[in-house]
């Protein structure tokens, strides 16, 4: 790997030694004693986490390991039987979906939802938060929401360039391919000016010239100050862009800390990432100079 | 056969406080179903609510005629309310059980005889257009006007220009609000409410909304159909819900026109079959009795239905990549 195209890692976000339920020294996310059950089987169990502002974190685990479902509960998308976790200092237990998602805490569904009878654009301009010609009585006026449309329009636009999708801005978005929905879903919620983004599996079905520049524009995310949380079951991405790595499985967090060091242990190697794990990867998204290497050998 | 008065008949049938009446809470289903993907059944319920409002207001209570009509307007939106709150944070088929069975309530209760006095029970309410005005403040003097098959004597030409001014109105609220923000995000929990909370927007509010916005539309329509015949109970029955249901799938669920062009071919199709069956019946071109006839067009209107769904769900006036019935 080239050093000049490997992101700079933001370090020294804990506080002490680096293990499950580490103290972080700037939390975003607090999480204490989430607990969700489906009738006999725990599906999250989390006694203490912390998600570092201002860095990319990946949550990893085996399939059924319960990420999705703790995204669910951090979201509102579903309620823990008991737990209580903080976002930049407030509660959110009990804190309906769309207020968390009005905080700032936005996040994308592994099984994308694209609105498939909207266009593209409409799908777009829907993110924009604190929207005046939202409210049934202003929107009769279009004087009050016809200027601040157009400024969205502009937004939606230049992030529909930046995603390659503006060429595809008047067609429902039900035309569009399963990699392109989760793109579209990706820019959609960036829409929102979030504060913290939390993705599930967004490279899942993406193709790898184009997992390429997604990568750019998650780091992007970064440096414009903006918080990432995602579930990845690509190692190659996890290992070149994030800068923590919290490892479930079974529903607890079994592992966490710098990509580096959480995907040599042995719990994480045992539990999860097995063998190839070590093989240099080369490029981050060199899904098919990895298939040539080992040709190689 | 006499084909100028089947012609004649038909034709009528294009412009009559019904076809109104029944374009209005087509209107009401399309801000339902068409555009906030809320399966509303008891669209009768909301026209029965309108115009009993209008009709007991002015008889029990002595209110002006257009008083009575906010009256209704508002009990409508009332049971918008009472309708939505404990069902909209369900999934989109338990609101469809909730509100058929709300409608039937709702006329089983104007139909019972423990309010005979206010309600009329099976008699229905007649004479409120009458003692509460709207009679009188009709602009027209008695004489006959119009043409052809639109001969309308004064009363009726004024419900119809009254019903045509409500109409003109309710089509240009459901466009604005259509074309808006608010409209998109109408649109949107109409694919996917998820996503939509996702975005940050109380989607139990905008649905509420939608609910309340078409429940006056329908409202309207009980108001105008009443404002033209009497108030029956035998009128709000769920079979009205399905000619409803019919006139907007026909036009285009997801339309601002369709539900009205939906209404208006509907009812000059009534109106053609009502009188050619019979015709053919006493011809012996058809082997069954007049009566049976008449009933027949029910059954034709079933067929069409059925084929109108699996083979232009989008309707007459839809885009044919919007809305597709079956998803
Ligand atoms: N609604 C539900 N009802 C019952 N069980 C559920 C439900 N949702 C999730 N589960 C169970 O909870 C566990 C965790 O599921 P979850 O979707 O969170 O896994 P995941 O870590 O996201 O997996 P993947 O990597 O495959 O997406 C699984 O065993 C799943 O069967
Ligand atoms: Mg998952």
């Amino acid at each position: 790997m080239s050093n000049s195209d490997s992101p700079k890692k933001s370090t020294g976000l804990h506080i002490g030694e680096s293990g499950p339920g580490c103290k972080k020294t700037d939390p975003m996310l607090v999480i204490d004693h989430v607990k969700k059950s489906f009738g006999g089987l725990t599906a999250v169990d989390v006694e203490h986490l912390e998600i570092p502002k201002n860095a990319i974190t990946a949550l990893i685990g085996p399939n059924g390991a319960g990420k999705t479902t703790l995204f669910n509960l951090l979201t509102g998308f579903d309620t823990p039987d008991t737990g209580e976790w903080e976002f930049l200092g407030t509660s959110l237990s009990g804190v309906p979906s769309y207020k968390v998602a009005q905080m700032g805490q936005v996040r994308t569904f592994q099984l994308t939802k694209a609105l498939s009878l909207l266009t593209v654009l409409d799908n777009m301009k829907l993110g924009a938060k604190n929207q005046v010609g939202e409210s049934i009585f202003r929107a009769l006026f279009p004087r009050s929401w016809r200027k601040q449309d157009a400024e969205i329009e502009i937004k939606a636009i230049e992030l529909l360039k930046r995603f390659k999708l503006d060429t595809k801005q008047a067609d429902f978005a039900a035309s569009l391919s399963g990699g392109q929905r989760k793109l579209l879903e990706m820019a959609r919620a960036l829409m929102t000016d979030p504060v913290l983004v939390m993705l599930d599996e967004p490279m899942a079905g993406v193709n790898p010239a184009l997992t390429q520049s997604l990568l750019g524009h998650v780091l992007d995310l970064k440096k414009e100050g903006m918080t990432v949380l995602f579930v990845e079951h690509d190692m190659h991405m996890v290992r070149h862009i994030a800068d923590w790595v919290v490892v479930m499985a079974e529903g607890k967090v079994v592992a966490e800390g710098p990509p580096e060091t959480v995907m040599n242990e042995q719990a994480v190697i045992d539990a999860y990432l097995g063998a190839h794990q070590d093989t240099d990867l080369g490029v981050v998204t060199g899904r098919i100079s990895i298939i040539d290497q080992e040709k190689d050998k | 056969m006499d084909w100028g008065t089947i012609i004649n008949n038909t034709l009528a049938g294009l412009l009559t406080p019904t076809t109104i009446a029944f374009a209005l809470a087509a209107l009401g289903l399309a801000m339902h179903f068409g555009f906030a993907g809320l399966l509303n059944f008891g669209i009768a319920g909301f026209m029965a609510i309108g115009a009993y409002g209008y009709a007991i207001s002015v008889l029990t209570f002595g209110f002006p005629w257009w008083a009575g009509m906010i009256v209704g307007i508002i009990g409508s939106i009332l049971f918008a309310i009472l309708l939505g709150v404990p069902t909209l944070r369900l999934r989109g088929d338990y609101l469809a059980i909730v509100t058929i069975a709300a409608a039937e309530i709702v006329r089983l209760l104007f139909l019972t005889t423990a309010f005979t006095d206010v309600t009329g029970s099976a008699d229905g309410l007649f004479g409120y257009n009458n003692s509460g005005g709207f009679t009188s403040a009709n602009p027209f003097p008695p004489g006959s006007y119009g043409w052809g098959p639109w001969t309308y004597n004064s009363e009726t030409l004024w419900v119809l220009t009254f019903g045509l001014g409500v109409l003109a109105v309710c089509v240009w609220f459901l466009w604005a609000l259509m074309r808006s923000p608010w409209g998109r995000v109408i649109k949107g929990i109409r694919e996917d409410e998820e996503a939509i909370r996702a975005l940050g927007k109380n989607v139990f509010a905008y649905k509420l909304q939608a609910l309340i916005i078409g429940g006056i539309f329908g409202g309207m329509g009980g108001i105008i159909y009443a404002a033209f015949a009497n108030v029956s109970p035998g009128v709000y029955v769920t079979s009205i819900t399905f000619f409803i249901w019919t006139s907007l799938l026909l036009g285009g669920a997801a339309t601002i026109w369709g539900p009205v062009i939906g209404a208006v071919i509907f009812w000059t199709l009534q109106a053609f079959l009502s009188n050619i069956l019979p015709e053919l019946a006493l011809a012996g071109i058809l082997p069954v009795t007049g009566t049976q006839a008449a009933t027949l067009r029910f059954v034709l209107v079933g067929i069409g239905l059925m084929l109108l769904v699996i083979y232009r769900p989008q309707g007459i006036f839809g885009d044919k990549r919007e809305l597709t019935f079956v998803k």
